[in-house]
């Protein structure tokens, strides 16, 4: 396939894997934190971590959006549902994720409620456009990708008079995130967490461009590099970030460059600051309360605004008992530190969001890994 | 046409109503001028609640299969011709000769009879290009709303020859596994045509009978291990299914894997992951290893097996893993799909 196999070449791949080889310093570790989940699934689908040498380790990030989104958000989402006679659509992702009282919105979909799985806004809007005399609620998610589009769902709708048709909007943000890992106690005074460098979001960076990581990587002199989701860039990234530790820099580079900017999709940040704003403070699964790291909809835009529109209550759940998701998604511990991970919480009967998702840590160490696992924990037995 | 009915069934611009199922008049009109018009043979033509027929001797095989498909029509095939070919294929993957199938609809009130005729038609002539008839059928209608147009029940019976002995806790440390065709075609067609998801594609479902190619593998190579026809959960999950029953392993090379180049740019797009894609004309051999080249030969000199592959080995593995070594360098484990497989959202 064109424009896509060229990332995944395996002869590249060893040459970069013996490049790599040659720049580590065998008397040190690497831990490099892959901010979005997208990397999660790209190092486990295509087996990156085989060809990388035993010192350099992957720290997984809380970049799933599905993943971070704290219970309550669903919670009131479902209560939404059941109490109005509405049309909850959202990205499929999401339908699994497990909300209080081991419900889902697919659980929720089976005993009745009509909530829909939608491929973009667009369908939403088709949607509230199809059905005149019913409201239609879009559940936007994700991270600066998904937020364009819902910034343009709303202007259609007022261009429209699409009356019907509002927004439950928990679009988040990735610097103020990754800011919070990097500030929070795990990392700065206690160093349970090591991480050495970043890989940076690679459809975030198209929209927000290269800009909003220079703050960081001087202020916590970490090197950031942009990379792309092939497994060639993550390695080809790897090998940068490599070499500024290294060398003691710590500066944002772009491997993505196909893509990314520095500045970014300047059209699309214009839409989004013009129908969206900062929230002062926002709930995260795993982080708490990070302050002005999601959006909300504008005043003028109000009446599209689902929370409004609907006096949707703000609830505040808390995670099941036993859960590790808040702290695998800080990279305070692994998948398999936790209790539940493979007993009672898998893919099929998700505990946790982490499994939902396949970018979601847990699901792709259970869905790929757990070979890798099994051979890890007979050589530390027999060692 | 029947002088019971005065008036003929007005397939053009008729729809289902309830008294198709109430096994009155409406019904057998039904019966008569649309479905048996349509499949007539002649054990259909006993007009019994059951077929009569002679069995040949030697081990029978017999398998059902329900079909709830949407859309019903689809690029390369629609619910009826699938109907056919899952139950045959079914059949099949014992090794045995497909004898008769019998089919069961379930028809919601309001379905367009022009649609039905439609399937029906398309119904007989898989039937018979397979060579396969139907030979007894039941019609029942649910109101509007309780059903989703037709759905599609269709149990097949067959004869397995002797010394054939085809099962899924066959597979052994060393044998090969063996692919007959691309991976992922008919999930992706079906995507393509669903109604919030539409996409232009030249691809089309390779839904097709597979037992002339399976009578071709089984002549060549009698002890043929297992054979499954990898559907809902793609290969994957078929390998899984396999790994399990027979306590092995099974170790896949992601290259050998045939999979089109348009099939692989639309799951790349959705968020799939071919391996767990439906197919509805492609089945999985596994056979000893010095057999692996003789019926790759047979598989590829068949139409429905011109790019079959070998793409792995089974290994020992109590756990029952299915890993890959990717075409990437690296490995991974290939696991059961979980619940649907949903698209990512970035």
């Amino acid at each position: 396939m064109k424009y896509i196999s060229e990332f995944r070449q395996q002869d590249l791949a060893r040459k970069l894997a013996a490049a790599i080889a040659a720049e580590v310093d065998s008397t040190r570790r690497y831990h490099l934190m892959e901010f979005c989940g997208g990397h999660t699934h790209a190092i486990f689908r295509y087996g990156v971590q085989d060809l990388m040498p035993a010192n350099v380790s992957f720290v997984h990030g809380p970049g799933c959006p599905v993943c971070v989104l704290p219970i309550g958000r669903i919670d009131s989402a479902i209560q939404l549902v059941e109490t109005h006679d509405l049309i909850l659509c959202t990205y499929g992702d999401l339908m699994r994720v497990p909300a209080s009282g081991r419900r889902s919105l697919l659980k929720v979909k089976a005993a009745g409620a009509d909530v829909r799985m939608v491929y973009s806004t667009q369908d939403a809007l088709g949607i509230a456009r199809d059905n005149p005399d019913r409201q239609v609620v879009f559940f936007a998610i994700g991270f600066e990708t998904t937020t364009p589009p819902t910034a343009v769902a709303i202007k259609q709708a007022q261009a429209e008079g699409l009356e019907n048709f509002s927004v439950f909007c928990n679009h988040v943000l990735t610097p103020a995130a990754i800011q919070n890992i990097l500030e929070s106690p795990d990392v700065r005074e206690l160093g349970r967490v090591s991480i050495d460098g970043f890989f940076g979001p690679s459809h975030v960076s198209s929209v927000i461009g290269s800009m909003p990581y220079e703050f960081f990587a001087e202020e916590f002199q970490k090197p950031v590099v942009i990379a792309g989701f092939e497994p060639l860039d993550v390695m080809q990234s790897a090998l940068m970030l490599i070499r500024q530790i290294n060398s003691g820099r710590h500066e944002v580079e772009n491997e993505y460059t196909r893509v990314v900017t520095r500045e970014g999709n300047l059209k699309a940040q214009r839409l989004v600051a013009e129908v969206l704003e900062l929230r002062r403070s926002f709930e995260w699964r795993g982080l708490g309360l990070v302050p002005y790291s999601a959006l909300k909809i504008k005043a003028p835009f109000a009446r599209f605004d689902a929370e409004q529109r609907f006096a949707m209550a703000q609830i505040s759940s808390p995670d099941v008992k036993g859960c590790e998701c808040p702290a695998i998604l800080r990279g305070a511990k692994r998948p398999t530190d936790c209790k539940l991970f493979g007993s009672v919480c898998t893919p099929e009967n998700p505990m946790g969001s982490c499994m939902v998702s396949s970018e979601g840590a847990c699901a792709a160490y259970w869905s790929y890994g757990r070979v890798r696992e099994q051979a890890g924990s007979a050589r530390t037995a027999s060692a | 046409m029947s002088k019971r009915f005065p008036l003929r069934l007005n397939i053009r611009e008729g729809a289902v109503d309830m008294s198709h199922g109430s096994g009155g008049r409406a019904m057998a009109q039904l019966i008569d001028e649309l479905f048996v018009r349509h499949l007539d043979n002649e054990l259909l033509r006993q007009a019994n609640d059951q077929a009569q027929f002679q069995v040949p001797g030697g081990r029978m095989v017999m398998s059902t299969d329900g079909h709830v498909i949407s859309p019903l029509f689809f690029p390369g095939g629609d619910i009826g011709s699938l109907a056919v070919h899952g139950t045959i294929n079914d059949v099949a993957m014992s090794g045995a000769r497909p004898l008769y199938l019998a089919v069961g609809f379930i028809l919601e009130e309001g379905f367009p009879l022009a649609d039905l005729e439609r399937v029906v038609a398309s119904m007989s002539a898989a039937a018979s290009r397979a060579g396969v008839p139907v030979v007894t059928g039941d019609t029942k209608v649910v109101e509007k709303g309780k059903g989703d147009g037709v759905f599609i029940t269709t149990t097949g019976i067959g004869v397995v020859p002797d010394g054939v002995n085809i099962s899924g806790d066959r597979a052994r440390p060393g044998d090969a596994v063996l692919l007959s065709g691309t991976m992922g075609d008919h999930g992706v067609a079906i995507m393509s045509s669903r109604e919030n998801l539409e996409f232009e594609t030249s691809i089309e479902s390779d839904s097709a009978a597979l037992h002339t190619l399976v009578a071709e593998m089984v002549a060549a190579v009698p002890d043929i291990h297992c054979l499954r026809d990898p559907t809902r959960g793609g290969l994957a999950t078929t390998l899984n299914e396999l790994a399990l029953q027979s306590g092995v392993g099974i170790r896949l090379e992601e290259r050998a894997i045939p999979v089109r180049p348009q099939v692989n740019a639309a799951c790349e797009l959705l968020g799939l992951d071919p391996l767990y894609v439906a197919n509805e004309g492609k089945l999985i051999c596994i056979c000893e290893r010095r057999n692996a080249d003789q019926l790759l030969a047979v598989m590829r000199a068949h139409p429905l097996g011109t790019e079959a592959a070998l793409v792995g080995e089974v290994v020992e593995d109590e756990d029952g893993f299915v890993t890959m070594e990717t075409s990437f360098g690296g490995s991974r484990v290939v696991d059961w799909l979980a619940g649907e497989q949903l698209p990512r959202i970035c």
